[in-house]
C-alpha cells in the first residue's frame, strides 16, 4: 500500500501536485511536492465507447445529436410528450431540437419567456395532470430561480399528496459545467446544491451513447429528473449512436476500467480526464486504478462504489468540480479510505 | 483650417505689440472678441425642437413635446455617443481578433438612452444595468481605455481586469449585471437606501424586454409602489430579448404598462432628447416623492445580442439598414445640430477624428497593459478578514485572499 502511494506520488509529479490527507495514517512518509505548471486552457480528450452491437443499427452522432434523436423518439413514442424552454423552437442554442418543432407541431415544441421560475413550475402542472413534460433551462446556472419549484413542489409531490398526485412525468434537461469561456454564469457545475434533496433524481452522462439512453429512462421514469449535459462534449464527443430508442438504467454507476489499487470516481467531463489519468498511471507507476462513471448522482449506485471500496481498494479518487467532491466525501466517510481530490482547471 | 485663419486675423489686427503674445498662445481682448463674434455669426447659441410626444399609462400629464438644446449640449451629446459607438465597433474588432474573450455584449444602436439618462439626472443619482453595460459605464465617467483594458481583462481595467464585460462598476453605477433580471430588485434596494438617507437622490434601475418577463421583477414593482420608493424602471425594449422578437415573448408589449399600478411612459430611445426630457420628466417625479415609475426607451440594436450571434437569423438585414438610415441616433443628432445652425458639418467631424484617436489610443493601452498578478486571483472574496488561503483545482494549489 505504502508502495502504491510513493509511486503514486512519482509518477504524478510531472503533471500534478500531490499530497495526501492524512485519515488513516497510512500516508505520513509523504510530502507536499512543488506545485503544478499552471496550464491557461482545460485539457481533455474526449474517449469514445465502442459502438453497442445490442441496440441495431448505429449512426455517427456527437452529444447534440443524439438528444436530438433521444427527443425525437420520446415524442414519437409518447403522444403527451411535449418540448419547452427559452428558444428550443429554432432548434436551441445549443441545437439539441432541432427538426422537432417541424417534425412534431408548435404545440407540441414551444419557447417559453425568459422565466426559468415559471418554465419549471408550468412543468410541473403539465407533468401532474399527466403529460410527459420535457422543460429545458438554458444553462445550468440558470437554474436556481427554478430552485425552490424543483426543491419544494417537485420533489416534494408525490409524498406529500401521499401518492394521489405526483410530477414523474417532468424531465428538466440543462447544459452543464466548464467550457473554457463560460466565465461566471455559463460553466456552473450545480448538481451538488440538488444533490441532497430526496425526491428528485439527476443525472449527468459521459458521452453521446450514454447521453441518449439516460435521457430516455429519464423521461420514462415516474420521477422528476434532472438531466445535465455537458455543454464542452456537444460537438467535441462523437461516437456511434444506435437510432431506435434504447435505455440506460439509472443508478446504476458504469465500472469503466477495473483495478486493484486506486479507486476513481467522475461524472460528466471529468470521466474522460480520468481515463487518462488512469492510463498514466498505470504506464508510470504501475498503479492499477478503478474507473467509475457514476452517471445518476442521486439516488447514486451505493452498491457497485462501495463494493469496490470494500475489496480492498486503498485510496480513493474523488474527481470533479469541487462541488461534486462533497457528495462523494460522504461516500469516504465510515471507510478507512485516505481522500484524494483533484478537479478541473479554473472556469476562465 | 479656421483656427489657422483666425490666429492670423488676430495677429493682424493687434498689431505688432500684441503679436508676440500672439505668437506665444495668448489671445488679446480685441481678438477674442473677434473670435467670439464669429462663433455667434456663425452658429445660434441654441435651438428648439419638436420631439415625439410619450404614450402615458396612469399620468395625466407627460414630458413636455419641444425641448431645447443649447450649441454646448449638443456638442456633447454628439461627442459621447460617438465615443460609445466606436468604442463598441473597436470591441468588436478585438473580439474578432480574439483579445477580448468570453461574453461581449454590444451597444451601438443605442446610444441615445445612455447618453439620455445620464445628462438628465445628477452625478449623486445611481444606476444599475443588465449585462449590455460599456455605454453606460462611459456614460458614468470611466475613461474608455478602463473600459476596453477590462474587457481585454488587464490590470489597468475599471475592476482591475476581474469583472470582464458584464461586470463593470464605478462609484454610483452599480453594473453590468450577468443574470437576467437580477438587478432590478437590486435598484429597488438602491432606491431605498437612496430615501433611507434622504439626500433626494433617485436610482435607475435598468432591464431589456426579456428581462421584462421575469417574475423578479414584478416582485419589485410591487416593493416599490408599496414604499414610495424613488426608482425609475427603464426597459429598454430593443424589440429582440436575444433571438426572440417582443412579439413571441410577451402577452403584452406595452411594456411601460406592464407596471400596472406603477405610472408608465413609452419613449422614443432613438432620440437623444425624447430621453432626455422623459429622464428629467420622470427624475422629477420620483424627487417629488410620489413613488415610482416606469420608462420604456423603445430602441435598436445594430449588432446581435452577443458576439456570438450574428443577428441576422431572427431579423433581415433589411431591418437592420432601414433603422440605420432612418432612426440612428448619432444621425438624427447631427441632422439637427447642422440644420439648426449649431454645428458645422465640419466641426463635427473634426470631433469624430479625436474620438477615433482617443478609443485607438485607450485601444492600444488595453492591448498592451499587463494582466492582473496570479496572486491577486483569490483576492476579494470577503471582507477584512485576515489572509487566508483559497484552494485551487486541486488541494495543492492555494492562492492567498487578502481582503
Amino acid at each position: 500500500m505504502a508502495a502504491a502511494g510513493l509511486a503514486l506520488r512519482g509518477a504524478l509529479a510531472s503533471g500534478a501536485a500531490v499530497a495526501v490527507r492524512r485519515r488513516g495514517g497510512l500516508w505520513s512518509c509523504l510530502s507536499p511536492l512543488p506545485a503544478a505548471p499552471r496550464r491557461s486552457a482545460a485539457h481533455f480528450a474526449f474517449q469514445p465507447d465502442p459502438a453497442p452491437s445490442a441496440y441495431g443499427q448505429t449512426q455517427k452522432m456527437n452529444l447534440f445529436q443524439s438528444i436530438t434523436s433521444a427527443l425525437d423518439n420520446a415524442l414519437a413514442k409518447d403522444p403527451t410528450a411535449v418540448i419547452f424552454g427559452e428558444d428550443v423552437a429554432f432548434g436551441g442554442v445549443f441545437r439539441c431540437t432541432v427538426g422537432l418543432r417541424d417534425k412534431y407541431g408548435k404545440d407540441r415544441v414551444f419557447n417559453t419567456p425568459l422565466c426559468e421560475q415559471g418554465i419549471v413550475g408550468f412543468g410541473i402542472g403539465v407533468a401532474v395532470a399527466g403529460a410527459t413534460a420535457i422543460a429545458e433551462i438554458q444553462f445550468a446556472d440558470y437554474i436556481f430561480p427554478a430552485f425552490d419549484q424543483i426543491v419544494n413542489e417537485a420533489a416534494k409531490y408525490r409524498y406529500r399528496s401521499g401518492d394521489l398526485f405526483n410530477c414523474g412525468n417532468l424531465t428538466i434537461r440543462a447544459p452543464w459545467g466548464c467550457v473554457g469561456h463560460g466565465a461566471l454564469y455559463h460553466s456552473q457545475s450545480p448538481e451538488a446544491f440538488f444533490a441532497h434533496c430526496p425526491g428528485i433524481k439527476i443525472v449527468i452522462p459521459r458521452s453521446p451513447l450514454q447521453a441518449k439512453g439516460l435521457l430516455l429512462s429519464c423521461i420514462e421514469d415516474k420521477n422528476p429528473c434532472i438531466f445535465f449535459e455537458p455543454k464542452i462534449l456537444y460537438r467535441a464527443a462523437v461516437e456511434q449512436v444506435p437510432v431506435e430508442p434504447y435505455n440506460i438504467p439509472l443508478s446504476q454507476a458504469e465500472v469503466l476500467q477495473t483495478g486493484s489499487d486506486v479507486t476513481l470516481v467522475a461524472w460528466g467531463t471529468q470521466v474522460h480526464v480520468i481515463k487518462e489519468v488512469a492510463a498514466m498511471a498505470q504506464e508510470k507507476l504501475g498503479v492499477s486504478c478503478e474507473v467509475i462513471d457514476l452517471r445518476t448522482i442521486l439516488p447514486w449506485d451505493t452498491e457497485t462504489v462501495c463494493k469496490v471500496l470494500l475489496n480492498g481498494s486503498t485510496a480513493f479518487c474523488c474527481v470533479g468540480h469541487s462541488s461534486q467532491f462533497r457528495i462523494i466525501s460522504k461516500l469516504a466517510e465510515g471507510t478507512l479510505c485516505p481522500l484524494i481530490q483533484v478537479t478541473d482547471e479554473y472556469v476562465e | 483650417m479656421r483656427k489657422m485663419l483666425l490666429a492670423a486675423l488676430s495677429r493682424v489686427l493687434q498689431g505688432p505689440a500684441a503679436a508676440a503674445a500672439g505668437r506665444t498662445g495668448a489671445v488679446s481682448e480685441a481678438s477674442r472678441v473677434m473670435v467670439a463674434s464669429r462663433n455667434y455669426a456663425d452658429f445660434a447659441n441654441e435651438a428648439t425642437f419638436e420631439i415625439k410626444k410619450c404614450d402615458l399609462h396612469r399620468l395625466e400629464e407627460g414630458p413636455s413635446t419641444t425641448a431645447v438644446m443649447t450649441r454646448e449640449e449638443g456638442l456633447h451629446y454628439y461627442k459621447t455617443m460617438q465615443t460609445i459607438r466606436r468604442m463598441e465597433l473597436k470591441s468588436d474588432q478585438l473580439y474578432k481578433q480574439k483579445i477580448i474573450r468570453g461574453f461581449c455584449h454590444l451597444y451601438d444602436g443605442q446610444e441615445a438612452c445612455c447618453v439620455g439618462l445620464e445628462v438628465a439626472i445628477k452625478p449623486t443619482d445611481h444606476v444599475i444595468t443588465a449585462y449590455r453595460a460599456h455605454g453606460f459605464t462611459y456614460a458614468r465617467g470611466v475613461p474608455v481605455r478602463e473600459i476596453l483594458a477590462e474587457l481585454t481583462g488587464r490590470k489597468g481595467g475599471c475592476v482591475k481586469g476581474k469583472g470582464g464585460s458584464m461586470h463593470m462598476y464605478t462609484k454610483n453605477f452599480y453594473g453590468g449585471n450577468g443574470i437576467v433580471g437580477a438587478q432590478v430588485p437590486l435598484g429597488a434596494g438602491i432606491a431605498l437606501a437612496c430615501k433611507y438617507f434622504g439626500k433626494n437622490e433617485v436610482c435607475l434601475t435598468l432591464y431589456g424586454d426579456g428581462a421584462a418577463n421575469q417574475g423578479q421583477i414584478f416582485e419589485t414593482y410591487n416593493m416599490a409602489a408599496l414604499w414610495k420608493l424613488p426608482c425609475i424602471f427603464i426597459c429598454e425594449n430593443n424589440r429582440y430579448g436575444m433571438g426572440t422578437s417582443v412579439e413571441r415573448a410577451a402577452a403584452s408589449t406595452d411594456y411601460y404598462k406592464r407596471g400596472d399600478f406603477i405610472p408608465g411612459l413609452r419613449v422614443d430611445g432613438m432620440d437623444v432628447l425624447c430621453v432626455r426630457e422623459a429622464a428629467k420628466f420622470a427624475a422629477e417625479y420620483c424627487r417629488a416623492g410620489k413613488g415610482p415609475i416606469l420608462m420604456e426607451l423603445q430602441t435598436y440594436r445594430y449588432h446581435g445580442h452577443s458576439m456570438s450571434d450574428p443577428g441576422i437569423s431572427y431579423r433581415t438585414r433589411e431591418e437592420i439598414q432601414e433603422v440605420r438610415s432612418k432612426s440612428d441616433p448619432i444621425t438624427l443628432l447631427k441632422d439637427r445640430m447642422v440644420n439648426n445652425n449649431l454645428a458645422s458639418i465640419e466641426e463635427l467631424k473634426e470631433i469624430d477624428v479625436a474620438v477615433r484617436k482617443e478609443i485607438e489610443e485607450a485601444a492600444q493601452f488595453a492591448t498592451t497593459d499587463p494582466e492582473p498578478p496570479l496572486e491577486e486571483l483569490g483576492n476579494h472574496i470577503y471582507f477584512n478578514e485576515p489572509p487566508f488561503e483559497v484552494r485551487g483545482p486541486n488541494q495543492w494549489i492555494r492562492y492567498k485572499s487578502v481582503s
